[in-house]
This record gives C-alpha cells, sequence and structure tokens, in this order.
C-alpha cells in the first residue's frame, strides 16, 4: 500500500497530464458532432464580437474583389431574368409564372471568419438566430456551395465549410446526371474530390459539376465544381476524379443562407417511410 | 515584481488576438499555418510551479480553440507542451543549474540555449496538434511534412518576438 502511495506521488504530474488530457480529448469528440450545439465556440458573442469587429476593418481591403464578383453575379442573373429572353413563336406559347412555387428562400450574410488551411474548415457568418437561421440550413457563394449552418447563436452562425474532411455533398454530373458525393481530402483548397462515379460514364477536363439537389439542403444545377483529373484505380468500378471549386474560399466575403420552406414536408414523408419499412 | 504579474495577462490576451486575428489569416502553400502563442508557455518563468503552468496552458490552449471552433485542439497540444517543459528544461539546464529568477529567453540563456529551447518545444506542439487535428497515421509522411514547415515557420517568428522583446529589454 505504501508502494502504491509512493508510486502514485512520484508520478502525480504524469498522473495531473493524463487527466487534462482527457478533459481536452472530451471536449474534441464532445463538439465533432455535427449538431452538437455549445457555448464554447466562435458563435459567442465575445469572440463573434471581436470578429465583426475585424472583418468591418479587414473587408476595405477586398472591396474590389467582392465587387467584382457580385457584379460578376448580377450579370449572370441579369442573364438569366425573362427580359433577356425572347419568345420562340412568337405569342403562340404562353408561360403560366404560377405553375412554380417558391422552394427556397434567401439571407444575405457576411463572412466574418474564415479557414482554409486547417484539415476541417469553419466559417462564421455575421446573422444568427434573430435572422431566421437554424442549424443544417445550406449555405452559398457567388459560384457554389459554400457549406452547412451547424451552430446557431442569437447573431452569429458557423458553418461546416465543404473544405471539411467530414463533409461530403451530393453532386451529379451536369452532362449525364450521374451523381456522386463530393469530399475534401485536405490538401488544396481550390481542388476537390468526387466519389462514386462508375467508371463506364464518359468523362472530359472541364465537365461541370452540378449539385445534386437530393439532400433538399441545396437547390438542384447550382454549378459547383469543374472536373480537373480523373483515372481508375485499377481494379475498381469508380473513378477517381479530382475537380476545381468555382468557389475561391479565400475571397468569399457575402454569402447566401438558403431555408427550404418544403424540407419539414419531405423529411416527415421520408421518416414515416422509415418507420413503415420495420 | 508586481509589474511583471500585471503583464503576463496583458501578454496573453495580445497573444491570442494576435494568433487568431492576424497568424491564423497568413498561410504558405495552403497548410503551413505559424502558431506564435505558444511563447507564452515557453516564456513563463521557470521556478513556476509546473502544474500551475500546466493550468495555465490549457486555459491559452482553449483560448484559441474557442476562436478556431477546435474545440479541445489546441488545448490538448498546449498541455501536452506543458507536461514536456520541465523535462526539456532539465535536458537543457547549464552544468550548474539555473540562476534563481532568470527568464528562460534568450537574452538571460543566451541565442544557443533558447533556439534549442523553442525549436523543440515547437515540434513536440505541433507534432501533438495536427496529428490530433487529421486523427489518423495512414497519411503519415504528409503530415510530418507539414509540422516541419509550420515548425519552422513558427520557430522564425518566435525568434523575432525575441529579438524585438530583447531589444525592449535592453533599453529599460
Amino acid at each position: 500500500m505504501r508502494n502504491l502511495i509512493a508510486f502514485l506521488r512520484k508520478y502525480s504530474f504524469f498522473f495531473l497530464f493524463l487527466g487534462v488530457e482527457v478533459l481536452a480529448f472530451y471536449l474534441i469528440f464532445k463538439n465533432n458532432h455535427f449538431q452538437g450545439s455549445s457555448f464554447l465556440n466562435s458563435t459567442n458573442a465575445l469572440t463573434g464580437g471581436i470578429y465583426t469587429k475585424y472583418a468591418n476593418i479587414a473587408d476595405y481591403v477586398h472591396l474590389k474583389e467582392v465587387n467584382d464578383a457580385l457584379s460578376d453575379e448580377n450579370r449572370r442573373l441579369r442573364e438569366n431574368q425573362l427580359q433577356s429572353y425572347d419568345r420562340i413563336f412568337g405569342e403562340n406559347i404562353m408561360v403560366d409564372d404560377t405553375l412554380y412555387k417558391k422552394k427556397y428562400l434567401y439571407t444575405k450574410a457576411r463572412v466574418i471568419n474564415n479557414s482554409t488551411h486547417r484539415q476541417n474548415n469553419y466559417l462564421t457568418l455575421s446573422i444568427g438566430q434573430n435572422n431566421g437561421i437554424e442549424n443544417g440550413m445550406g449555405v452559398i457563394g457567388p459560384n457554389g456551395v459554400v457549406g452547412v449552418v451547424k451552430n446557431v447563436s442569437p447573431n452569429y452562425a458557423s458553418v461546416l465549410s465543404v473544405l471539411h474532411r467530414e463533409s461530403k455533398i451530393s453532386v451529379k454530373l451536369k452532362k449525364s446526371q450521374y451523381f456522386g458525393s463530393m469530399q475534401w481530402d485536405g490538401e488544396n483548397y481550390r481542388m476537390i474530390g468526387l466519389k462514386d462515379i462508375p467508371n463506364h460514364v464518359d468523362l472530359t477536363e472541364g465537365d461541370t459539376v452540378v449539385t445534386s439537389g437530393y439532400s433538399s439542403i441545396f437547390p438542384k444545377g447550382l454549378h459547383t465544381a469543374v472536373i480537373k483529373t480523373f483515372e481508375v484505380p485499377e481494379g475498381e468500378n469508380f473513378y477517381k476524379i479530382k475537380m476545381q471549386l468555382l468557389n475561391d474560399f479565400r475571397q468569399l466575403t457575402y454569402v447566401y443562407v438558403l431555408k427550404n420552406i418544403t424540407s419539414t414536408e419531405v423529411q416527415e414523408l421520408e421518416a414515416g417511410r422509415e418507420e413503415g419499412d420495420d | 515584481m508586481i509589474k511583471s504579474i500585471l503583464a503576463y495577462p496583458l501578454q496573453f490576451i495580445v497573444f491570442v488576438l494576435f494568433q487568431v486575428l492576424i497568424l491564423n489569416n497568413i498561410q504558405l502553400g495552403g497548410t503551413v499555418n505559424p502558431f506564435l502563442y505558444i511563447l507564452f508557455i515557453l516564456w513563463l518563468p521557470i521556478e513556476l510551479n509546473k502544474v500551475l503552468v500546466m493550468g495555465i496552458a490549457f486555459v491559452l490552449g482553449l483560448s484559441i480553440d474557442v476562436f478556431t471552433d477546435t474545440m479541445g485542439m489546441h488545448a490538448s497540444a498546449c498541455v501536452f507542451l506543458a507536461f514536456a517543459r520541465p523535462s526539456l528544461l532539465n535536458i537543457l539546464a547549464p552544468r550548474d543549474g539555473y540562476e534563481l529568477n532568470v527568464p528562460p529567453t534568450a537574452g538571460a540563456l543566451g541565442w544557443f540555449w533558447f533556439l534549442r529551447y523553442a525549436a523543440i518545444g515547437i515540434l513536440l506542439h505541433h507534432s501533438f496538434l495536427f496529428f490530433v487535428e487529421v486523427f489518423r497515421f495512414s497519411e503519415f509522411f504528409d503530415t510530418v511534412g507539414r509540422i516541419l514547415a509550420s515548425s519552422l515557420f513558427s520557430l522564425v517568428l518566435i525568434s523575432l518576438a525575441q529579438v524585438f522583446s530583447s531589444n525592449t529589454e535592453d533599453r529599460r
């Protein structure tokens, strides 16, 4: 017994070290959950406030790039407006606008903190619960998918970036409609991997990849990336594809948070289906 | 003495803010990121109770984590550094041991001593941090490469910080 006490005393510092490490790792795992919400993150009032102040100053440096990106986006939107189209057969076709139903609401948000250099990257936005932001909403930039809201406080929101190793987005090839999932490998912040495309599909460099719309977080057909390189590893049935993201994550300043108005309906339906299978 | 006790909390805040607002925006080649804030742990007085050092390291790491949404990651790496620091100081001790109230700086113990002290400390901290971050050994050499690159970058910055602080020390 005395030996045991002597042993514990001799290595007390080591045991303290182990104890504190266990606490630290508990924090790591507890906060790794996709939906795990906690007070200690970049969306609380203190850290969010400091980031906002900093962003207020730093934004001036990027004004030129931001203006370029916004005016480019405006140009694209104008191109797609009805005024830019001409009716093909004169007055013979009637376009009945009311057949369309609105599915997504957009909220504009400013990025006040952003990282691209870590293995798992997050963004912090300057809007939160008070602006109607909820967990699980999609976030898009001027050129496609940015991420999914992971954590919200009254005034700030934390976003799980596409540049996160656990983040998977359902996408499809615009040309052939084959779908796969987009996942980052943690190497280069401009490049992203595409999985689950079978090897009989015709691919060419520069093919556009768009969102599939299956997850209902993002609208269908959002241009997100272009294929850069592809190969079939020996003995496998699926391509190994590298794509370039259209968004430059280093330059993200303004993004849009999407609210899917019909998502509860879809979720209820799918939940009911799973119960029915039992 | 009183002055230095007041100086530490201020230094703490400056290190944390400088790290999260300035340095975290600096990346060479996409993945190489310097961590200057651990200099706060390295600079703590040699005689300071090692349990207290560990507590301070935990709080320091946690402060960085809160800003970067990496809950617990920096805290665990800082605690590891605090755990290794007494042994590191022992190994590098001069033949007659440290004099009382000598700060672990280049000005007091020489550049040769400080560079070894800082380099080993940085390597320990960065290795722990980067492996906890990827949490797998499968891309071992890739991770080791990033550790070495970031460590070098951090060492340069820490040496620069040491040069500037020595200058102000001399002037006093």
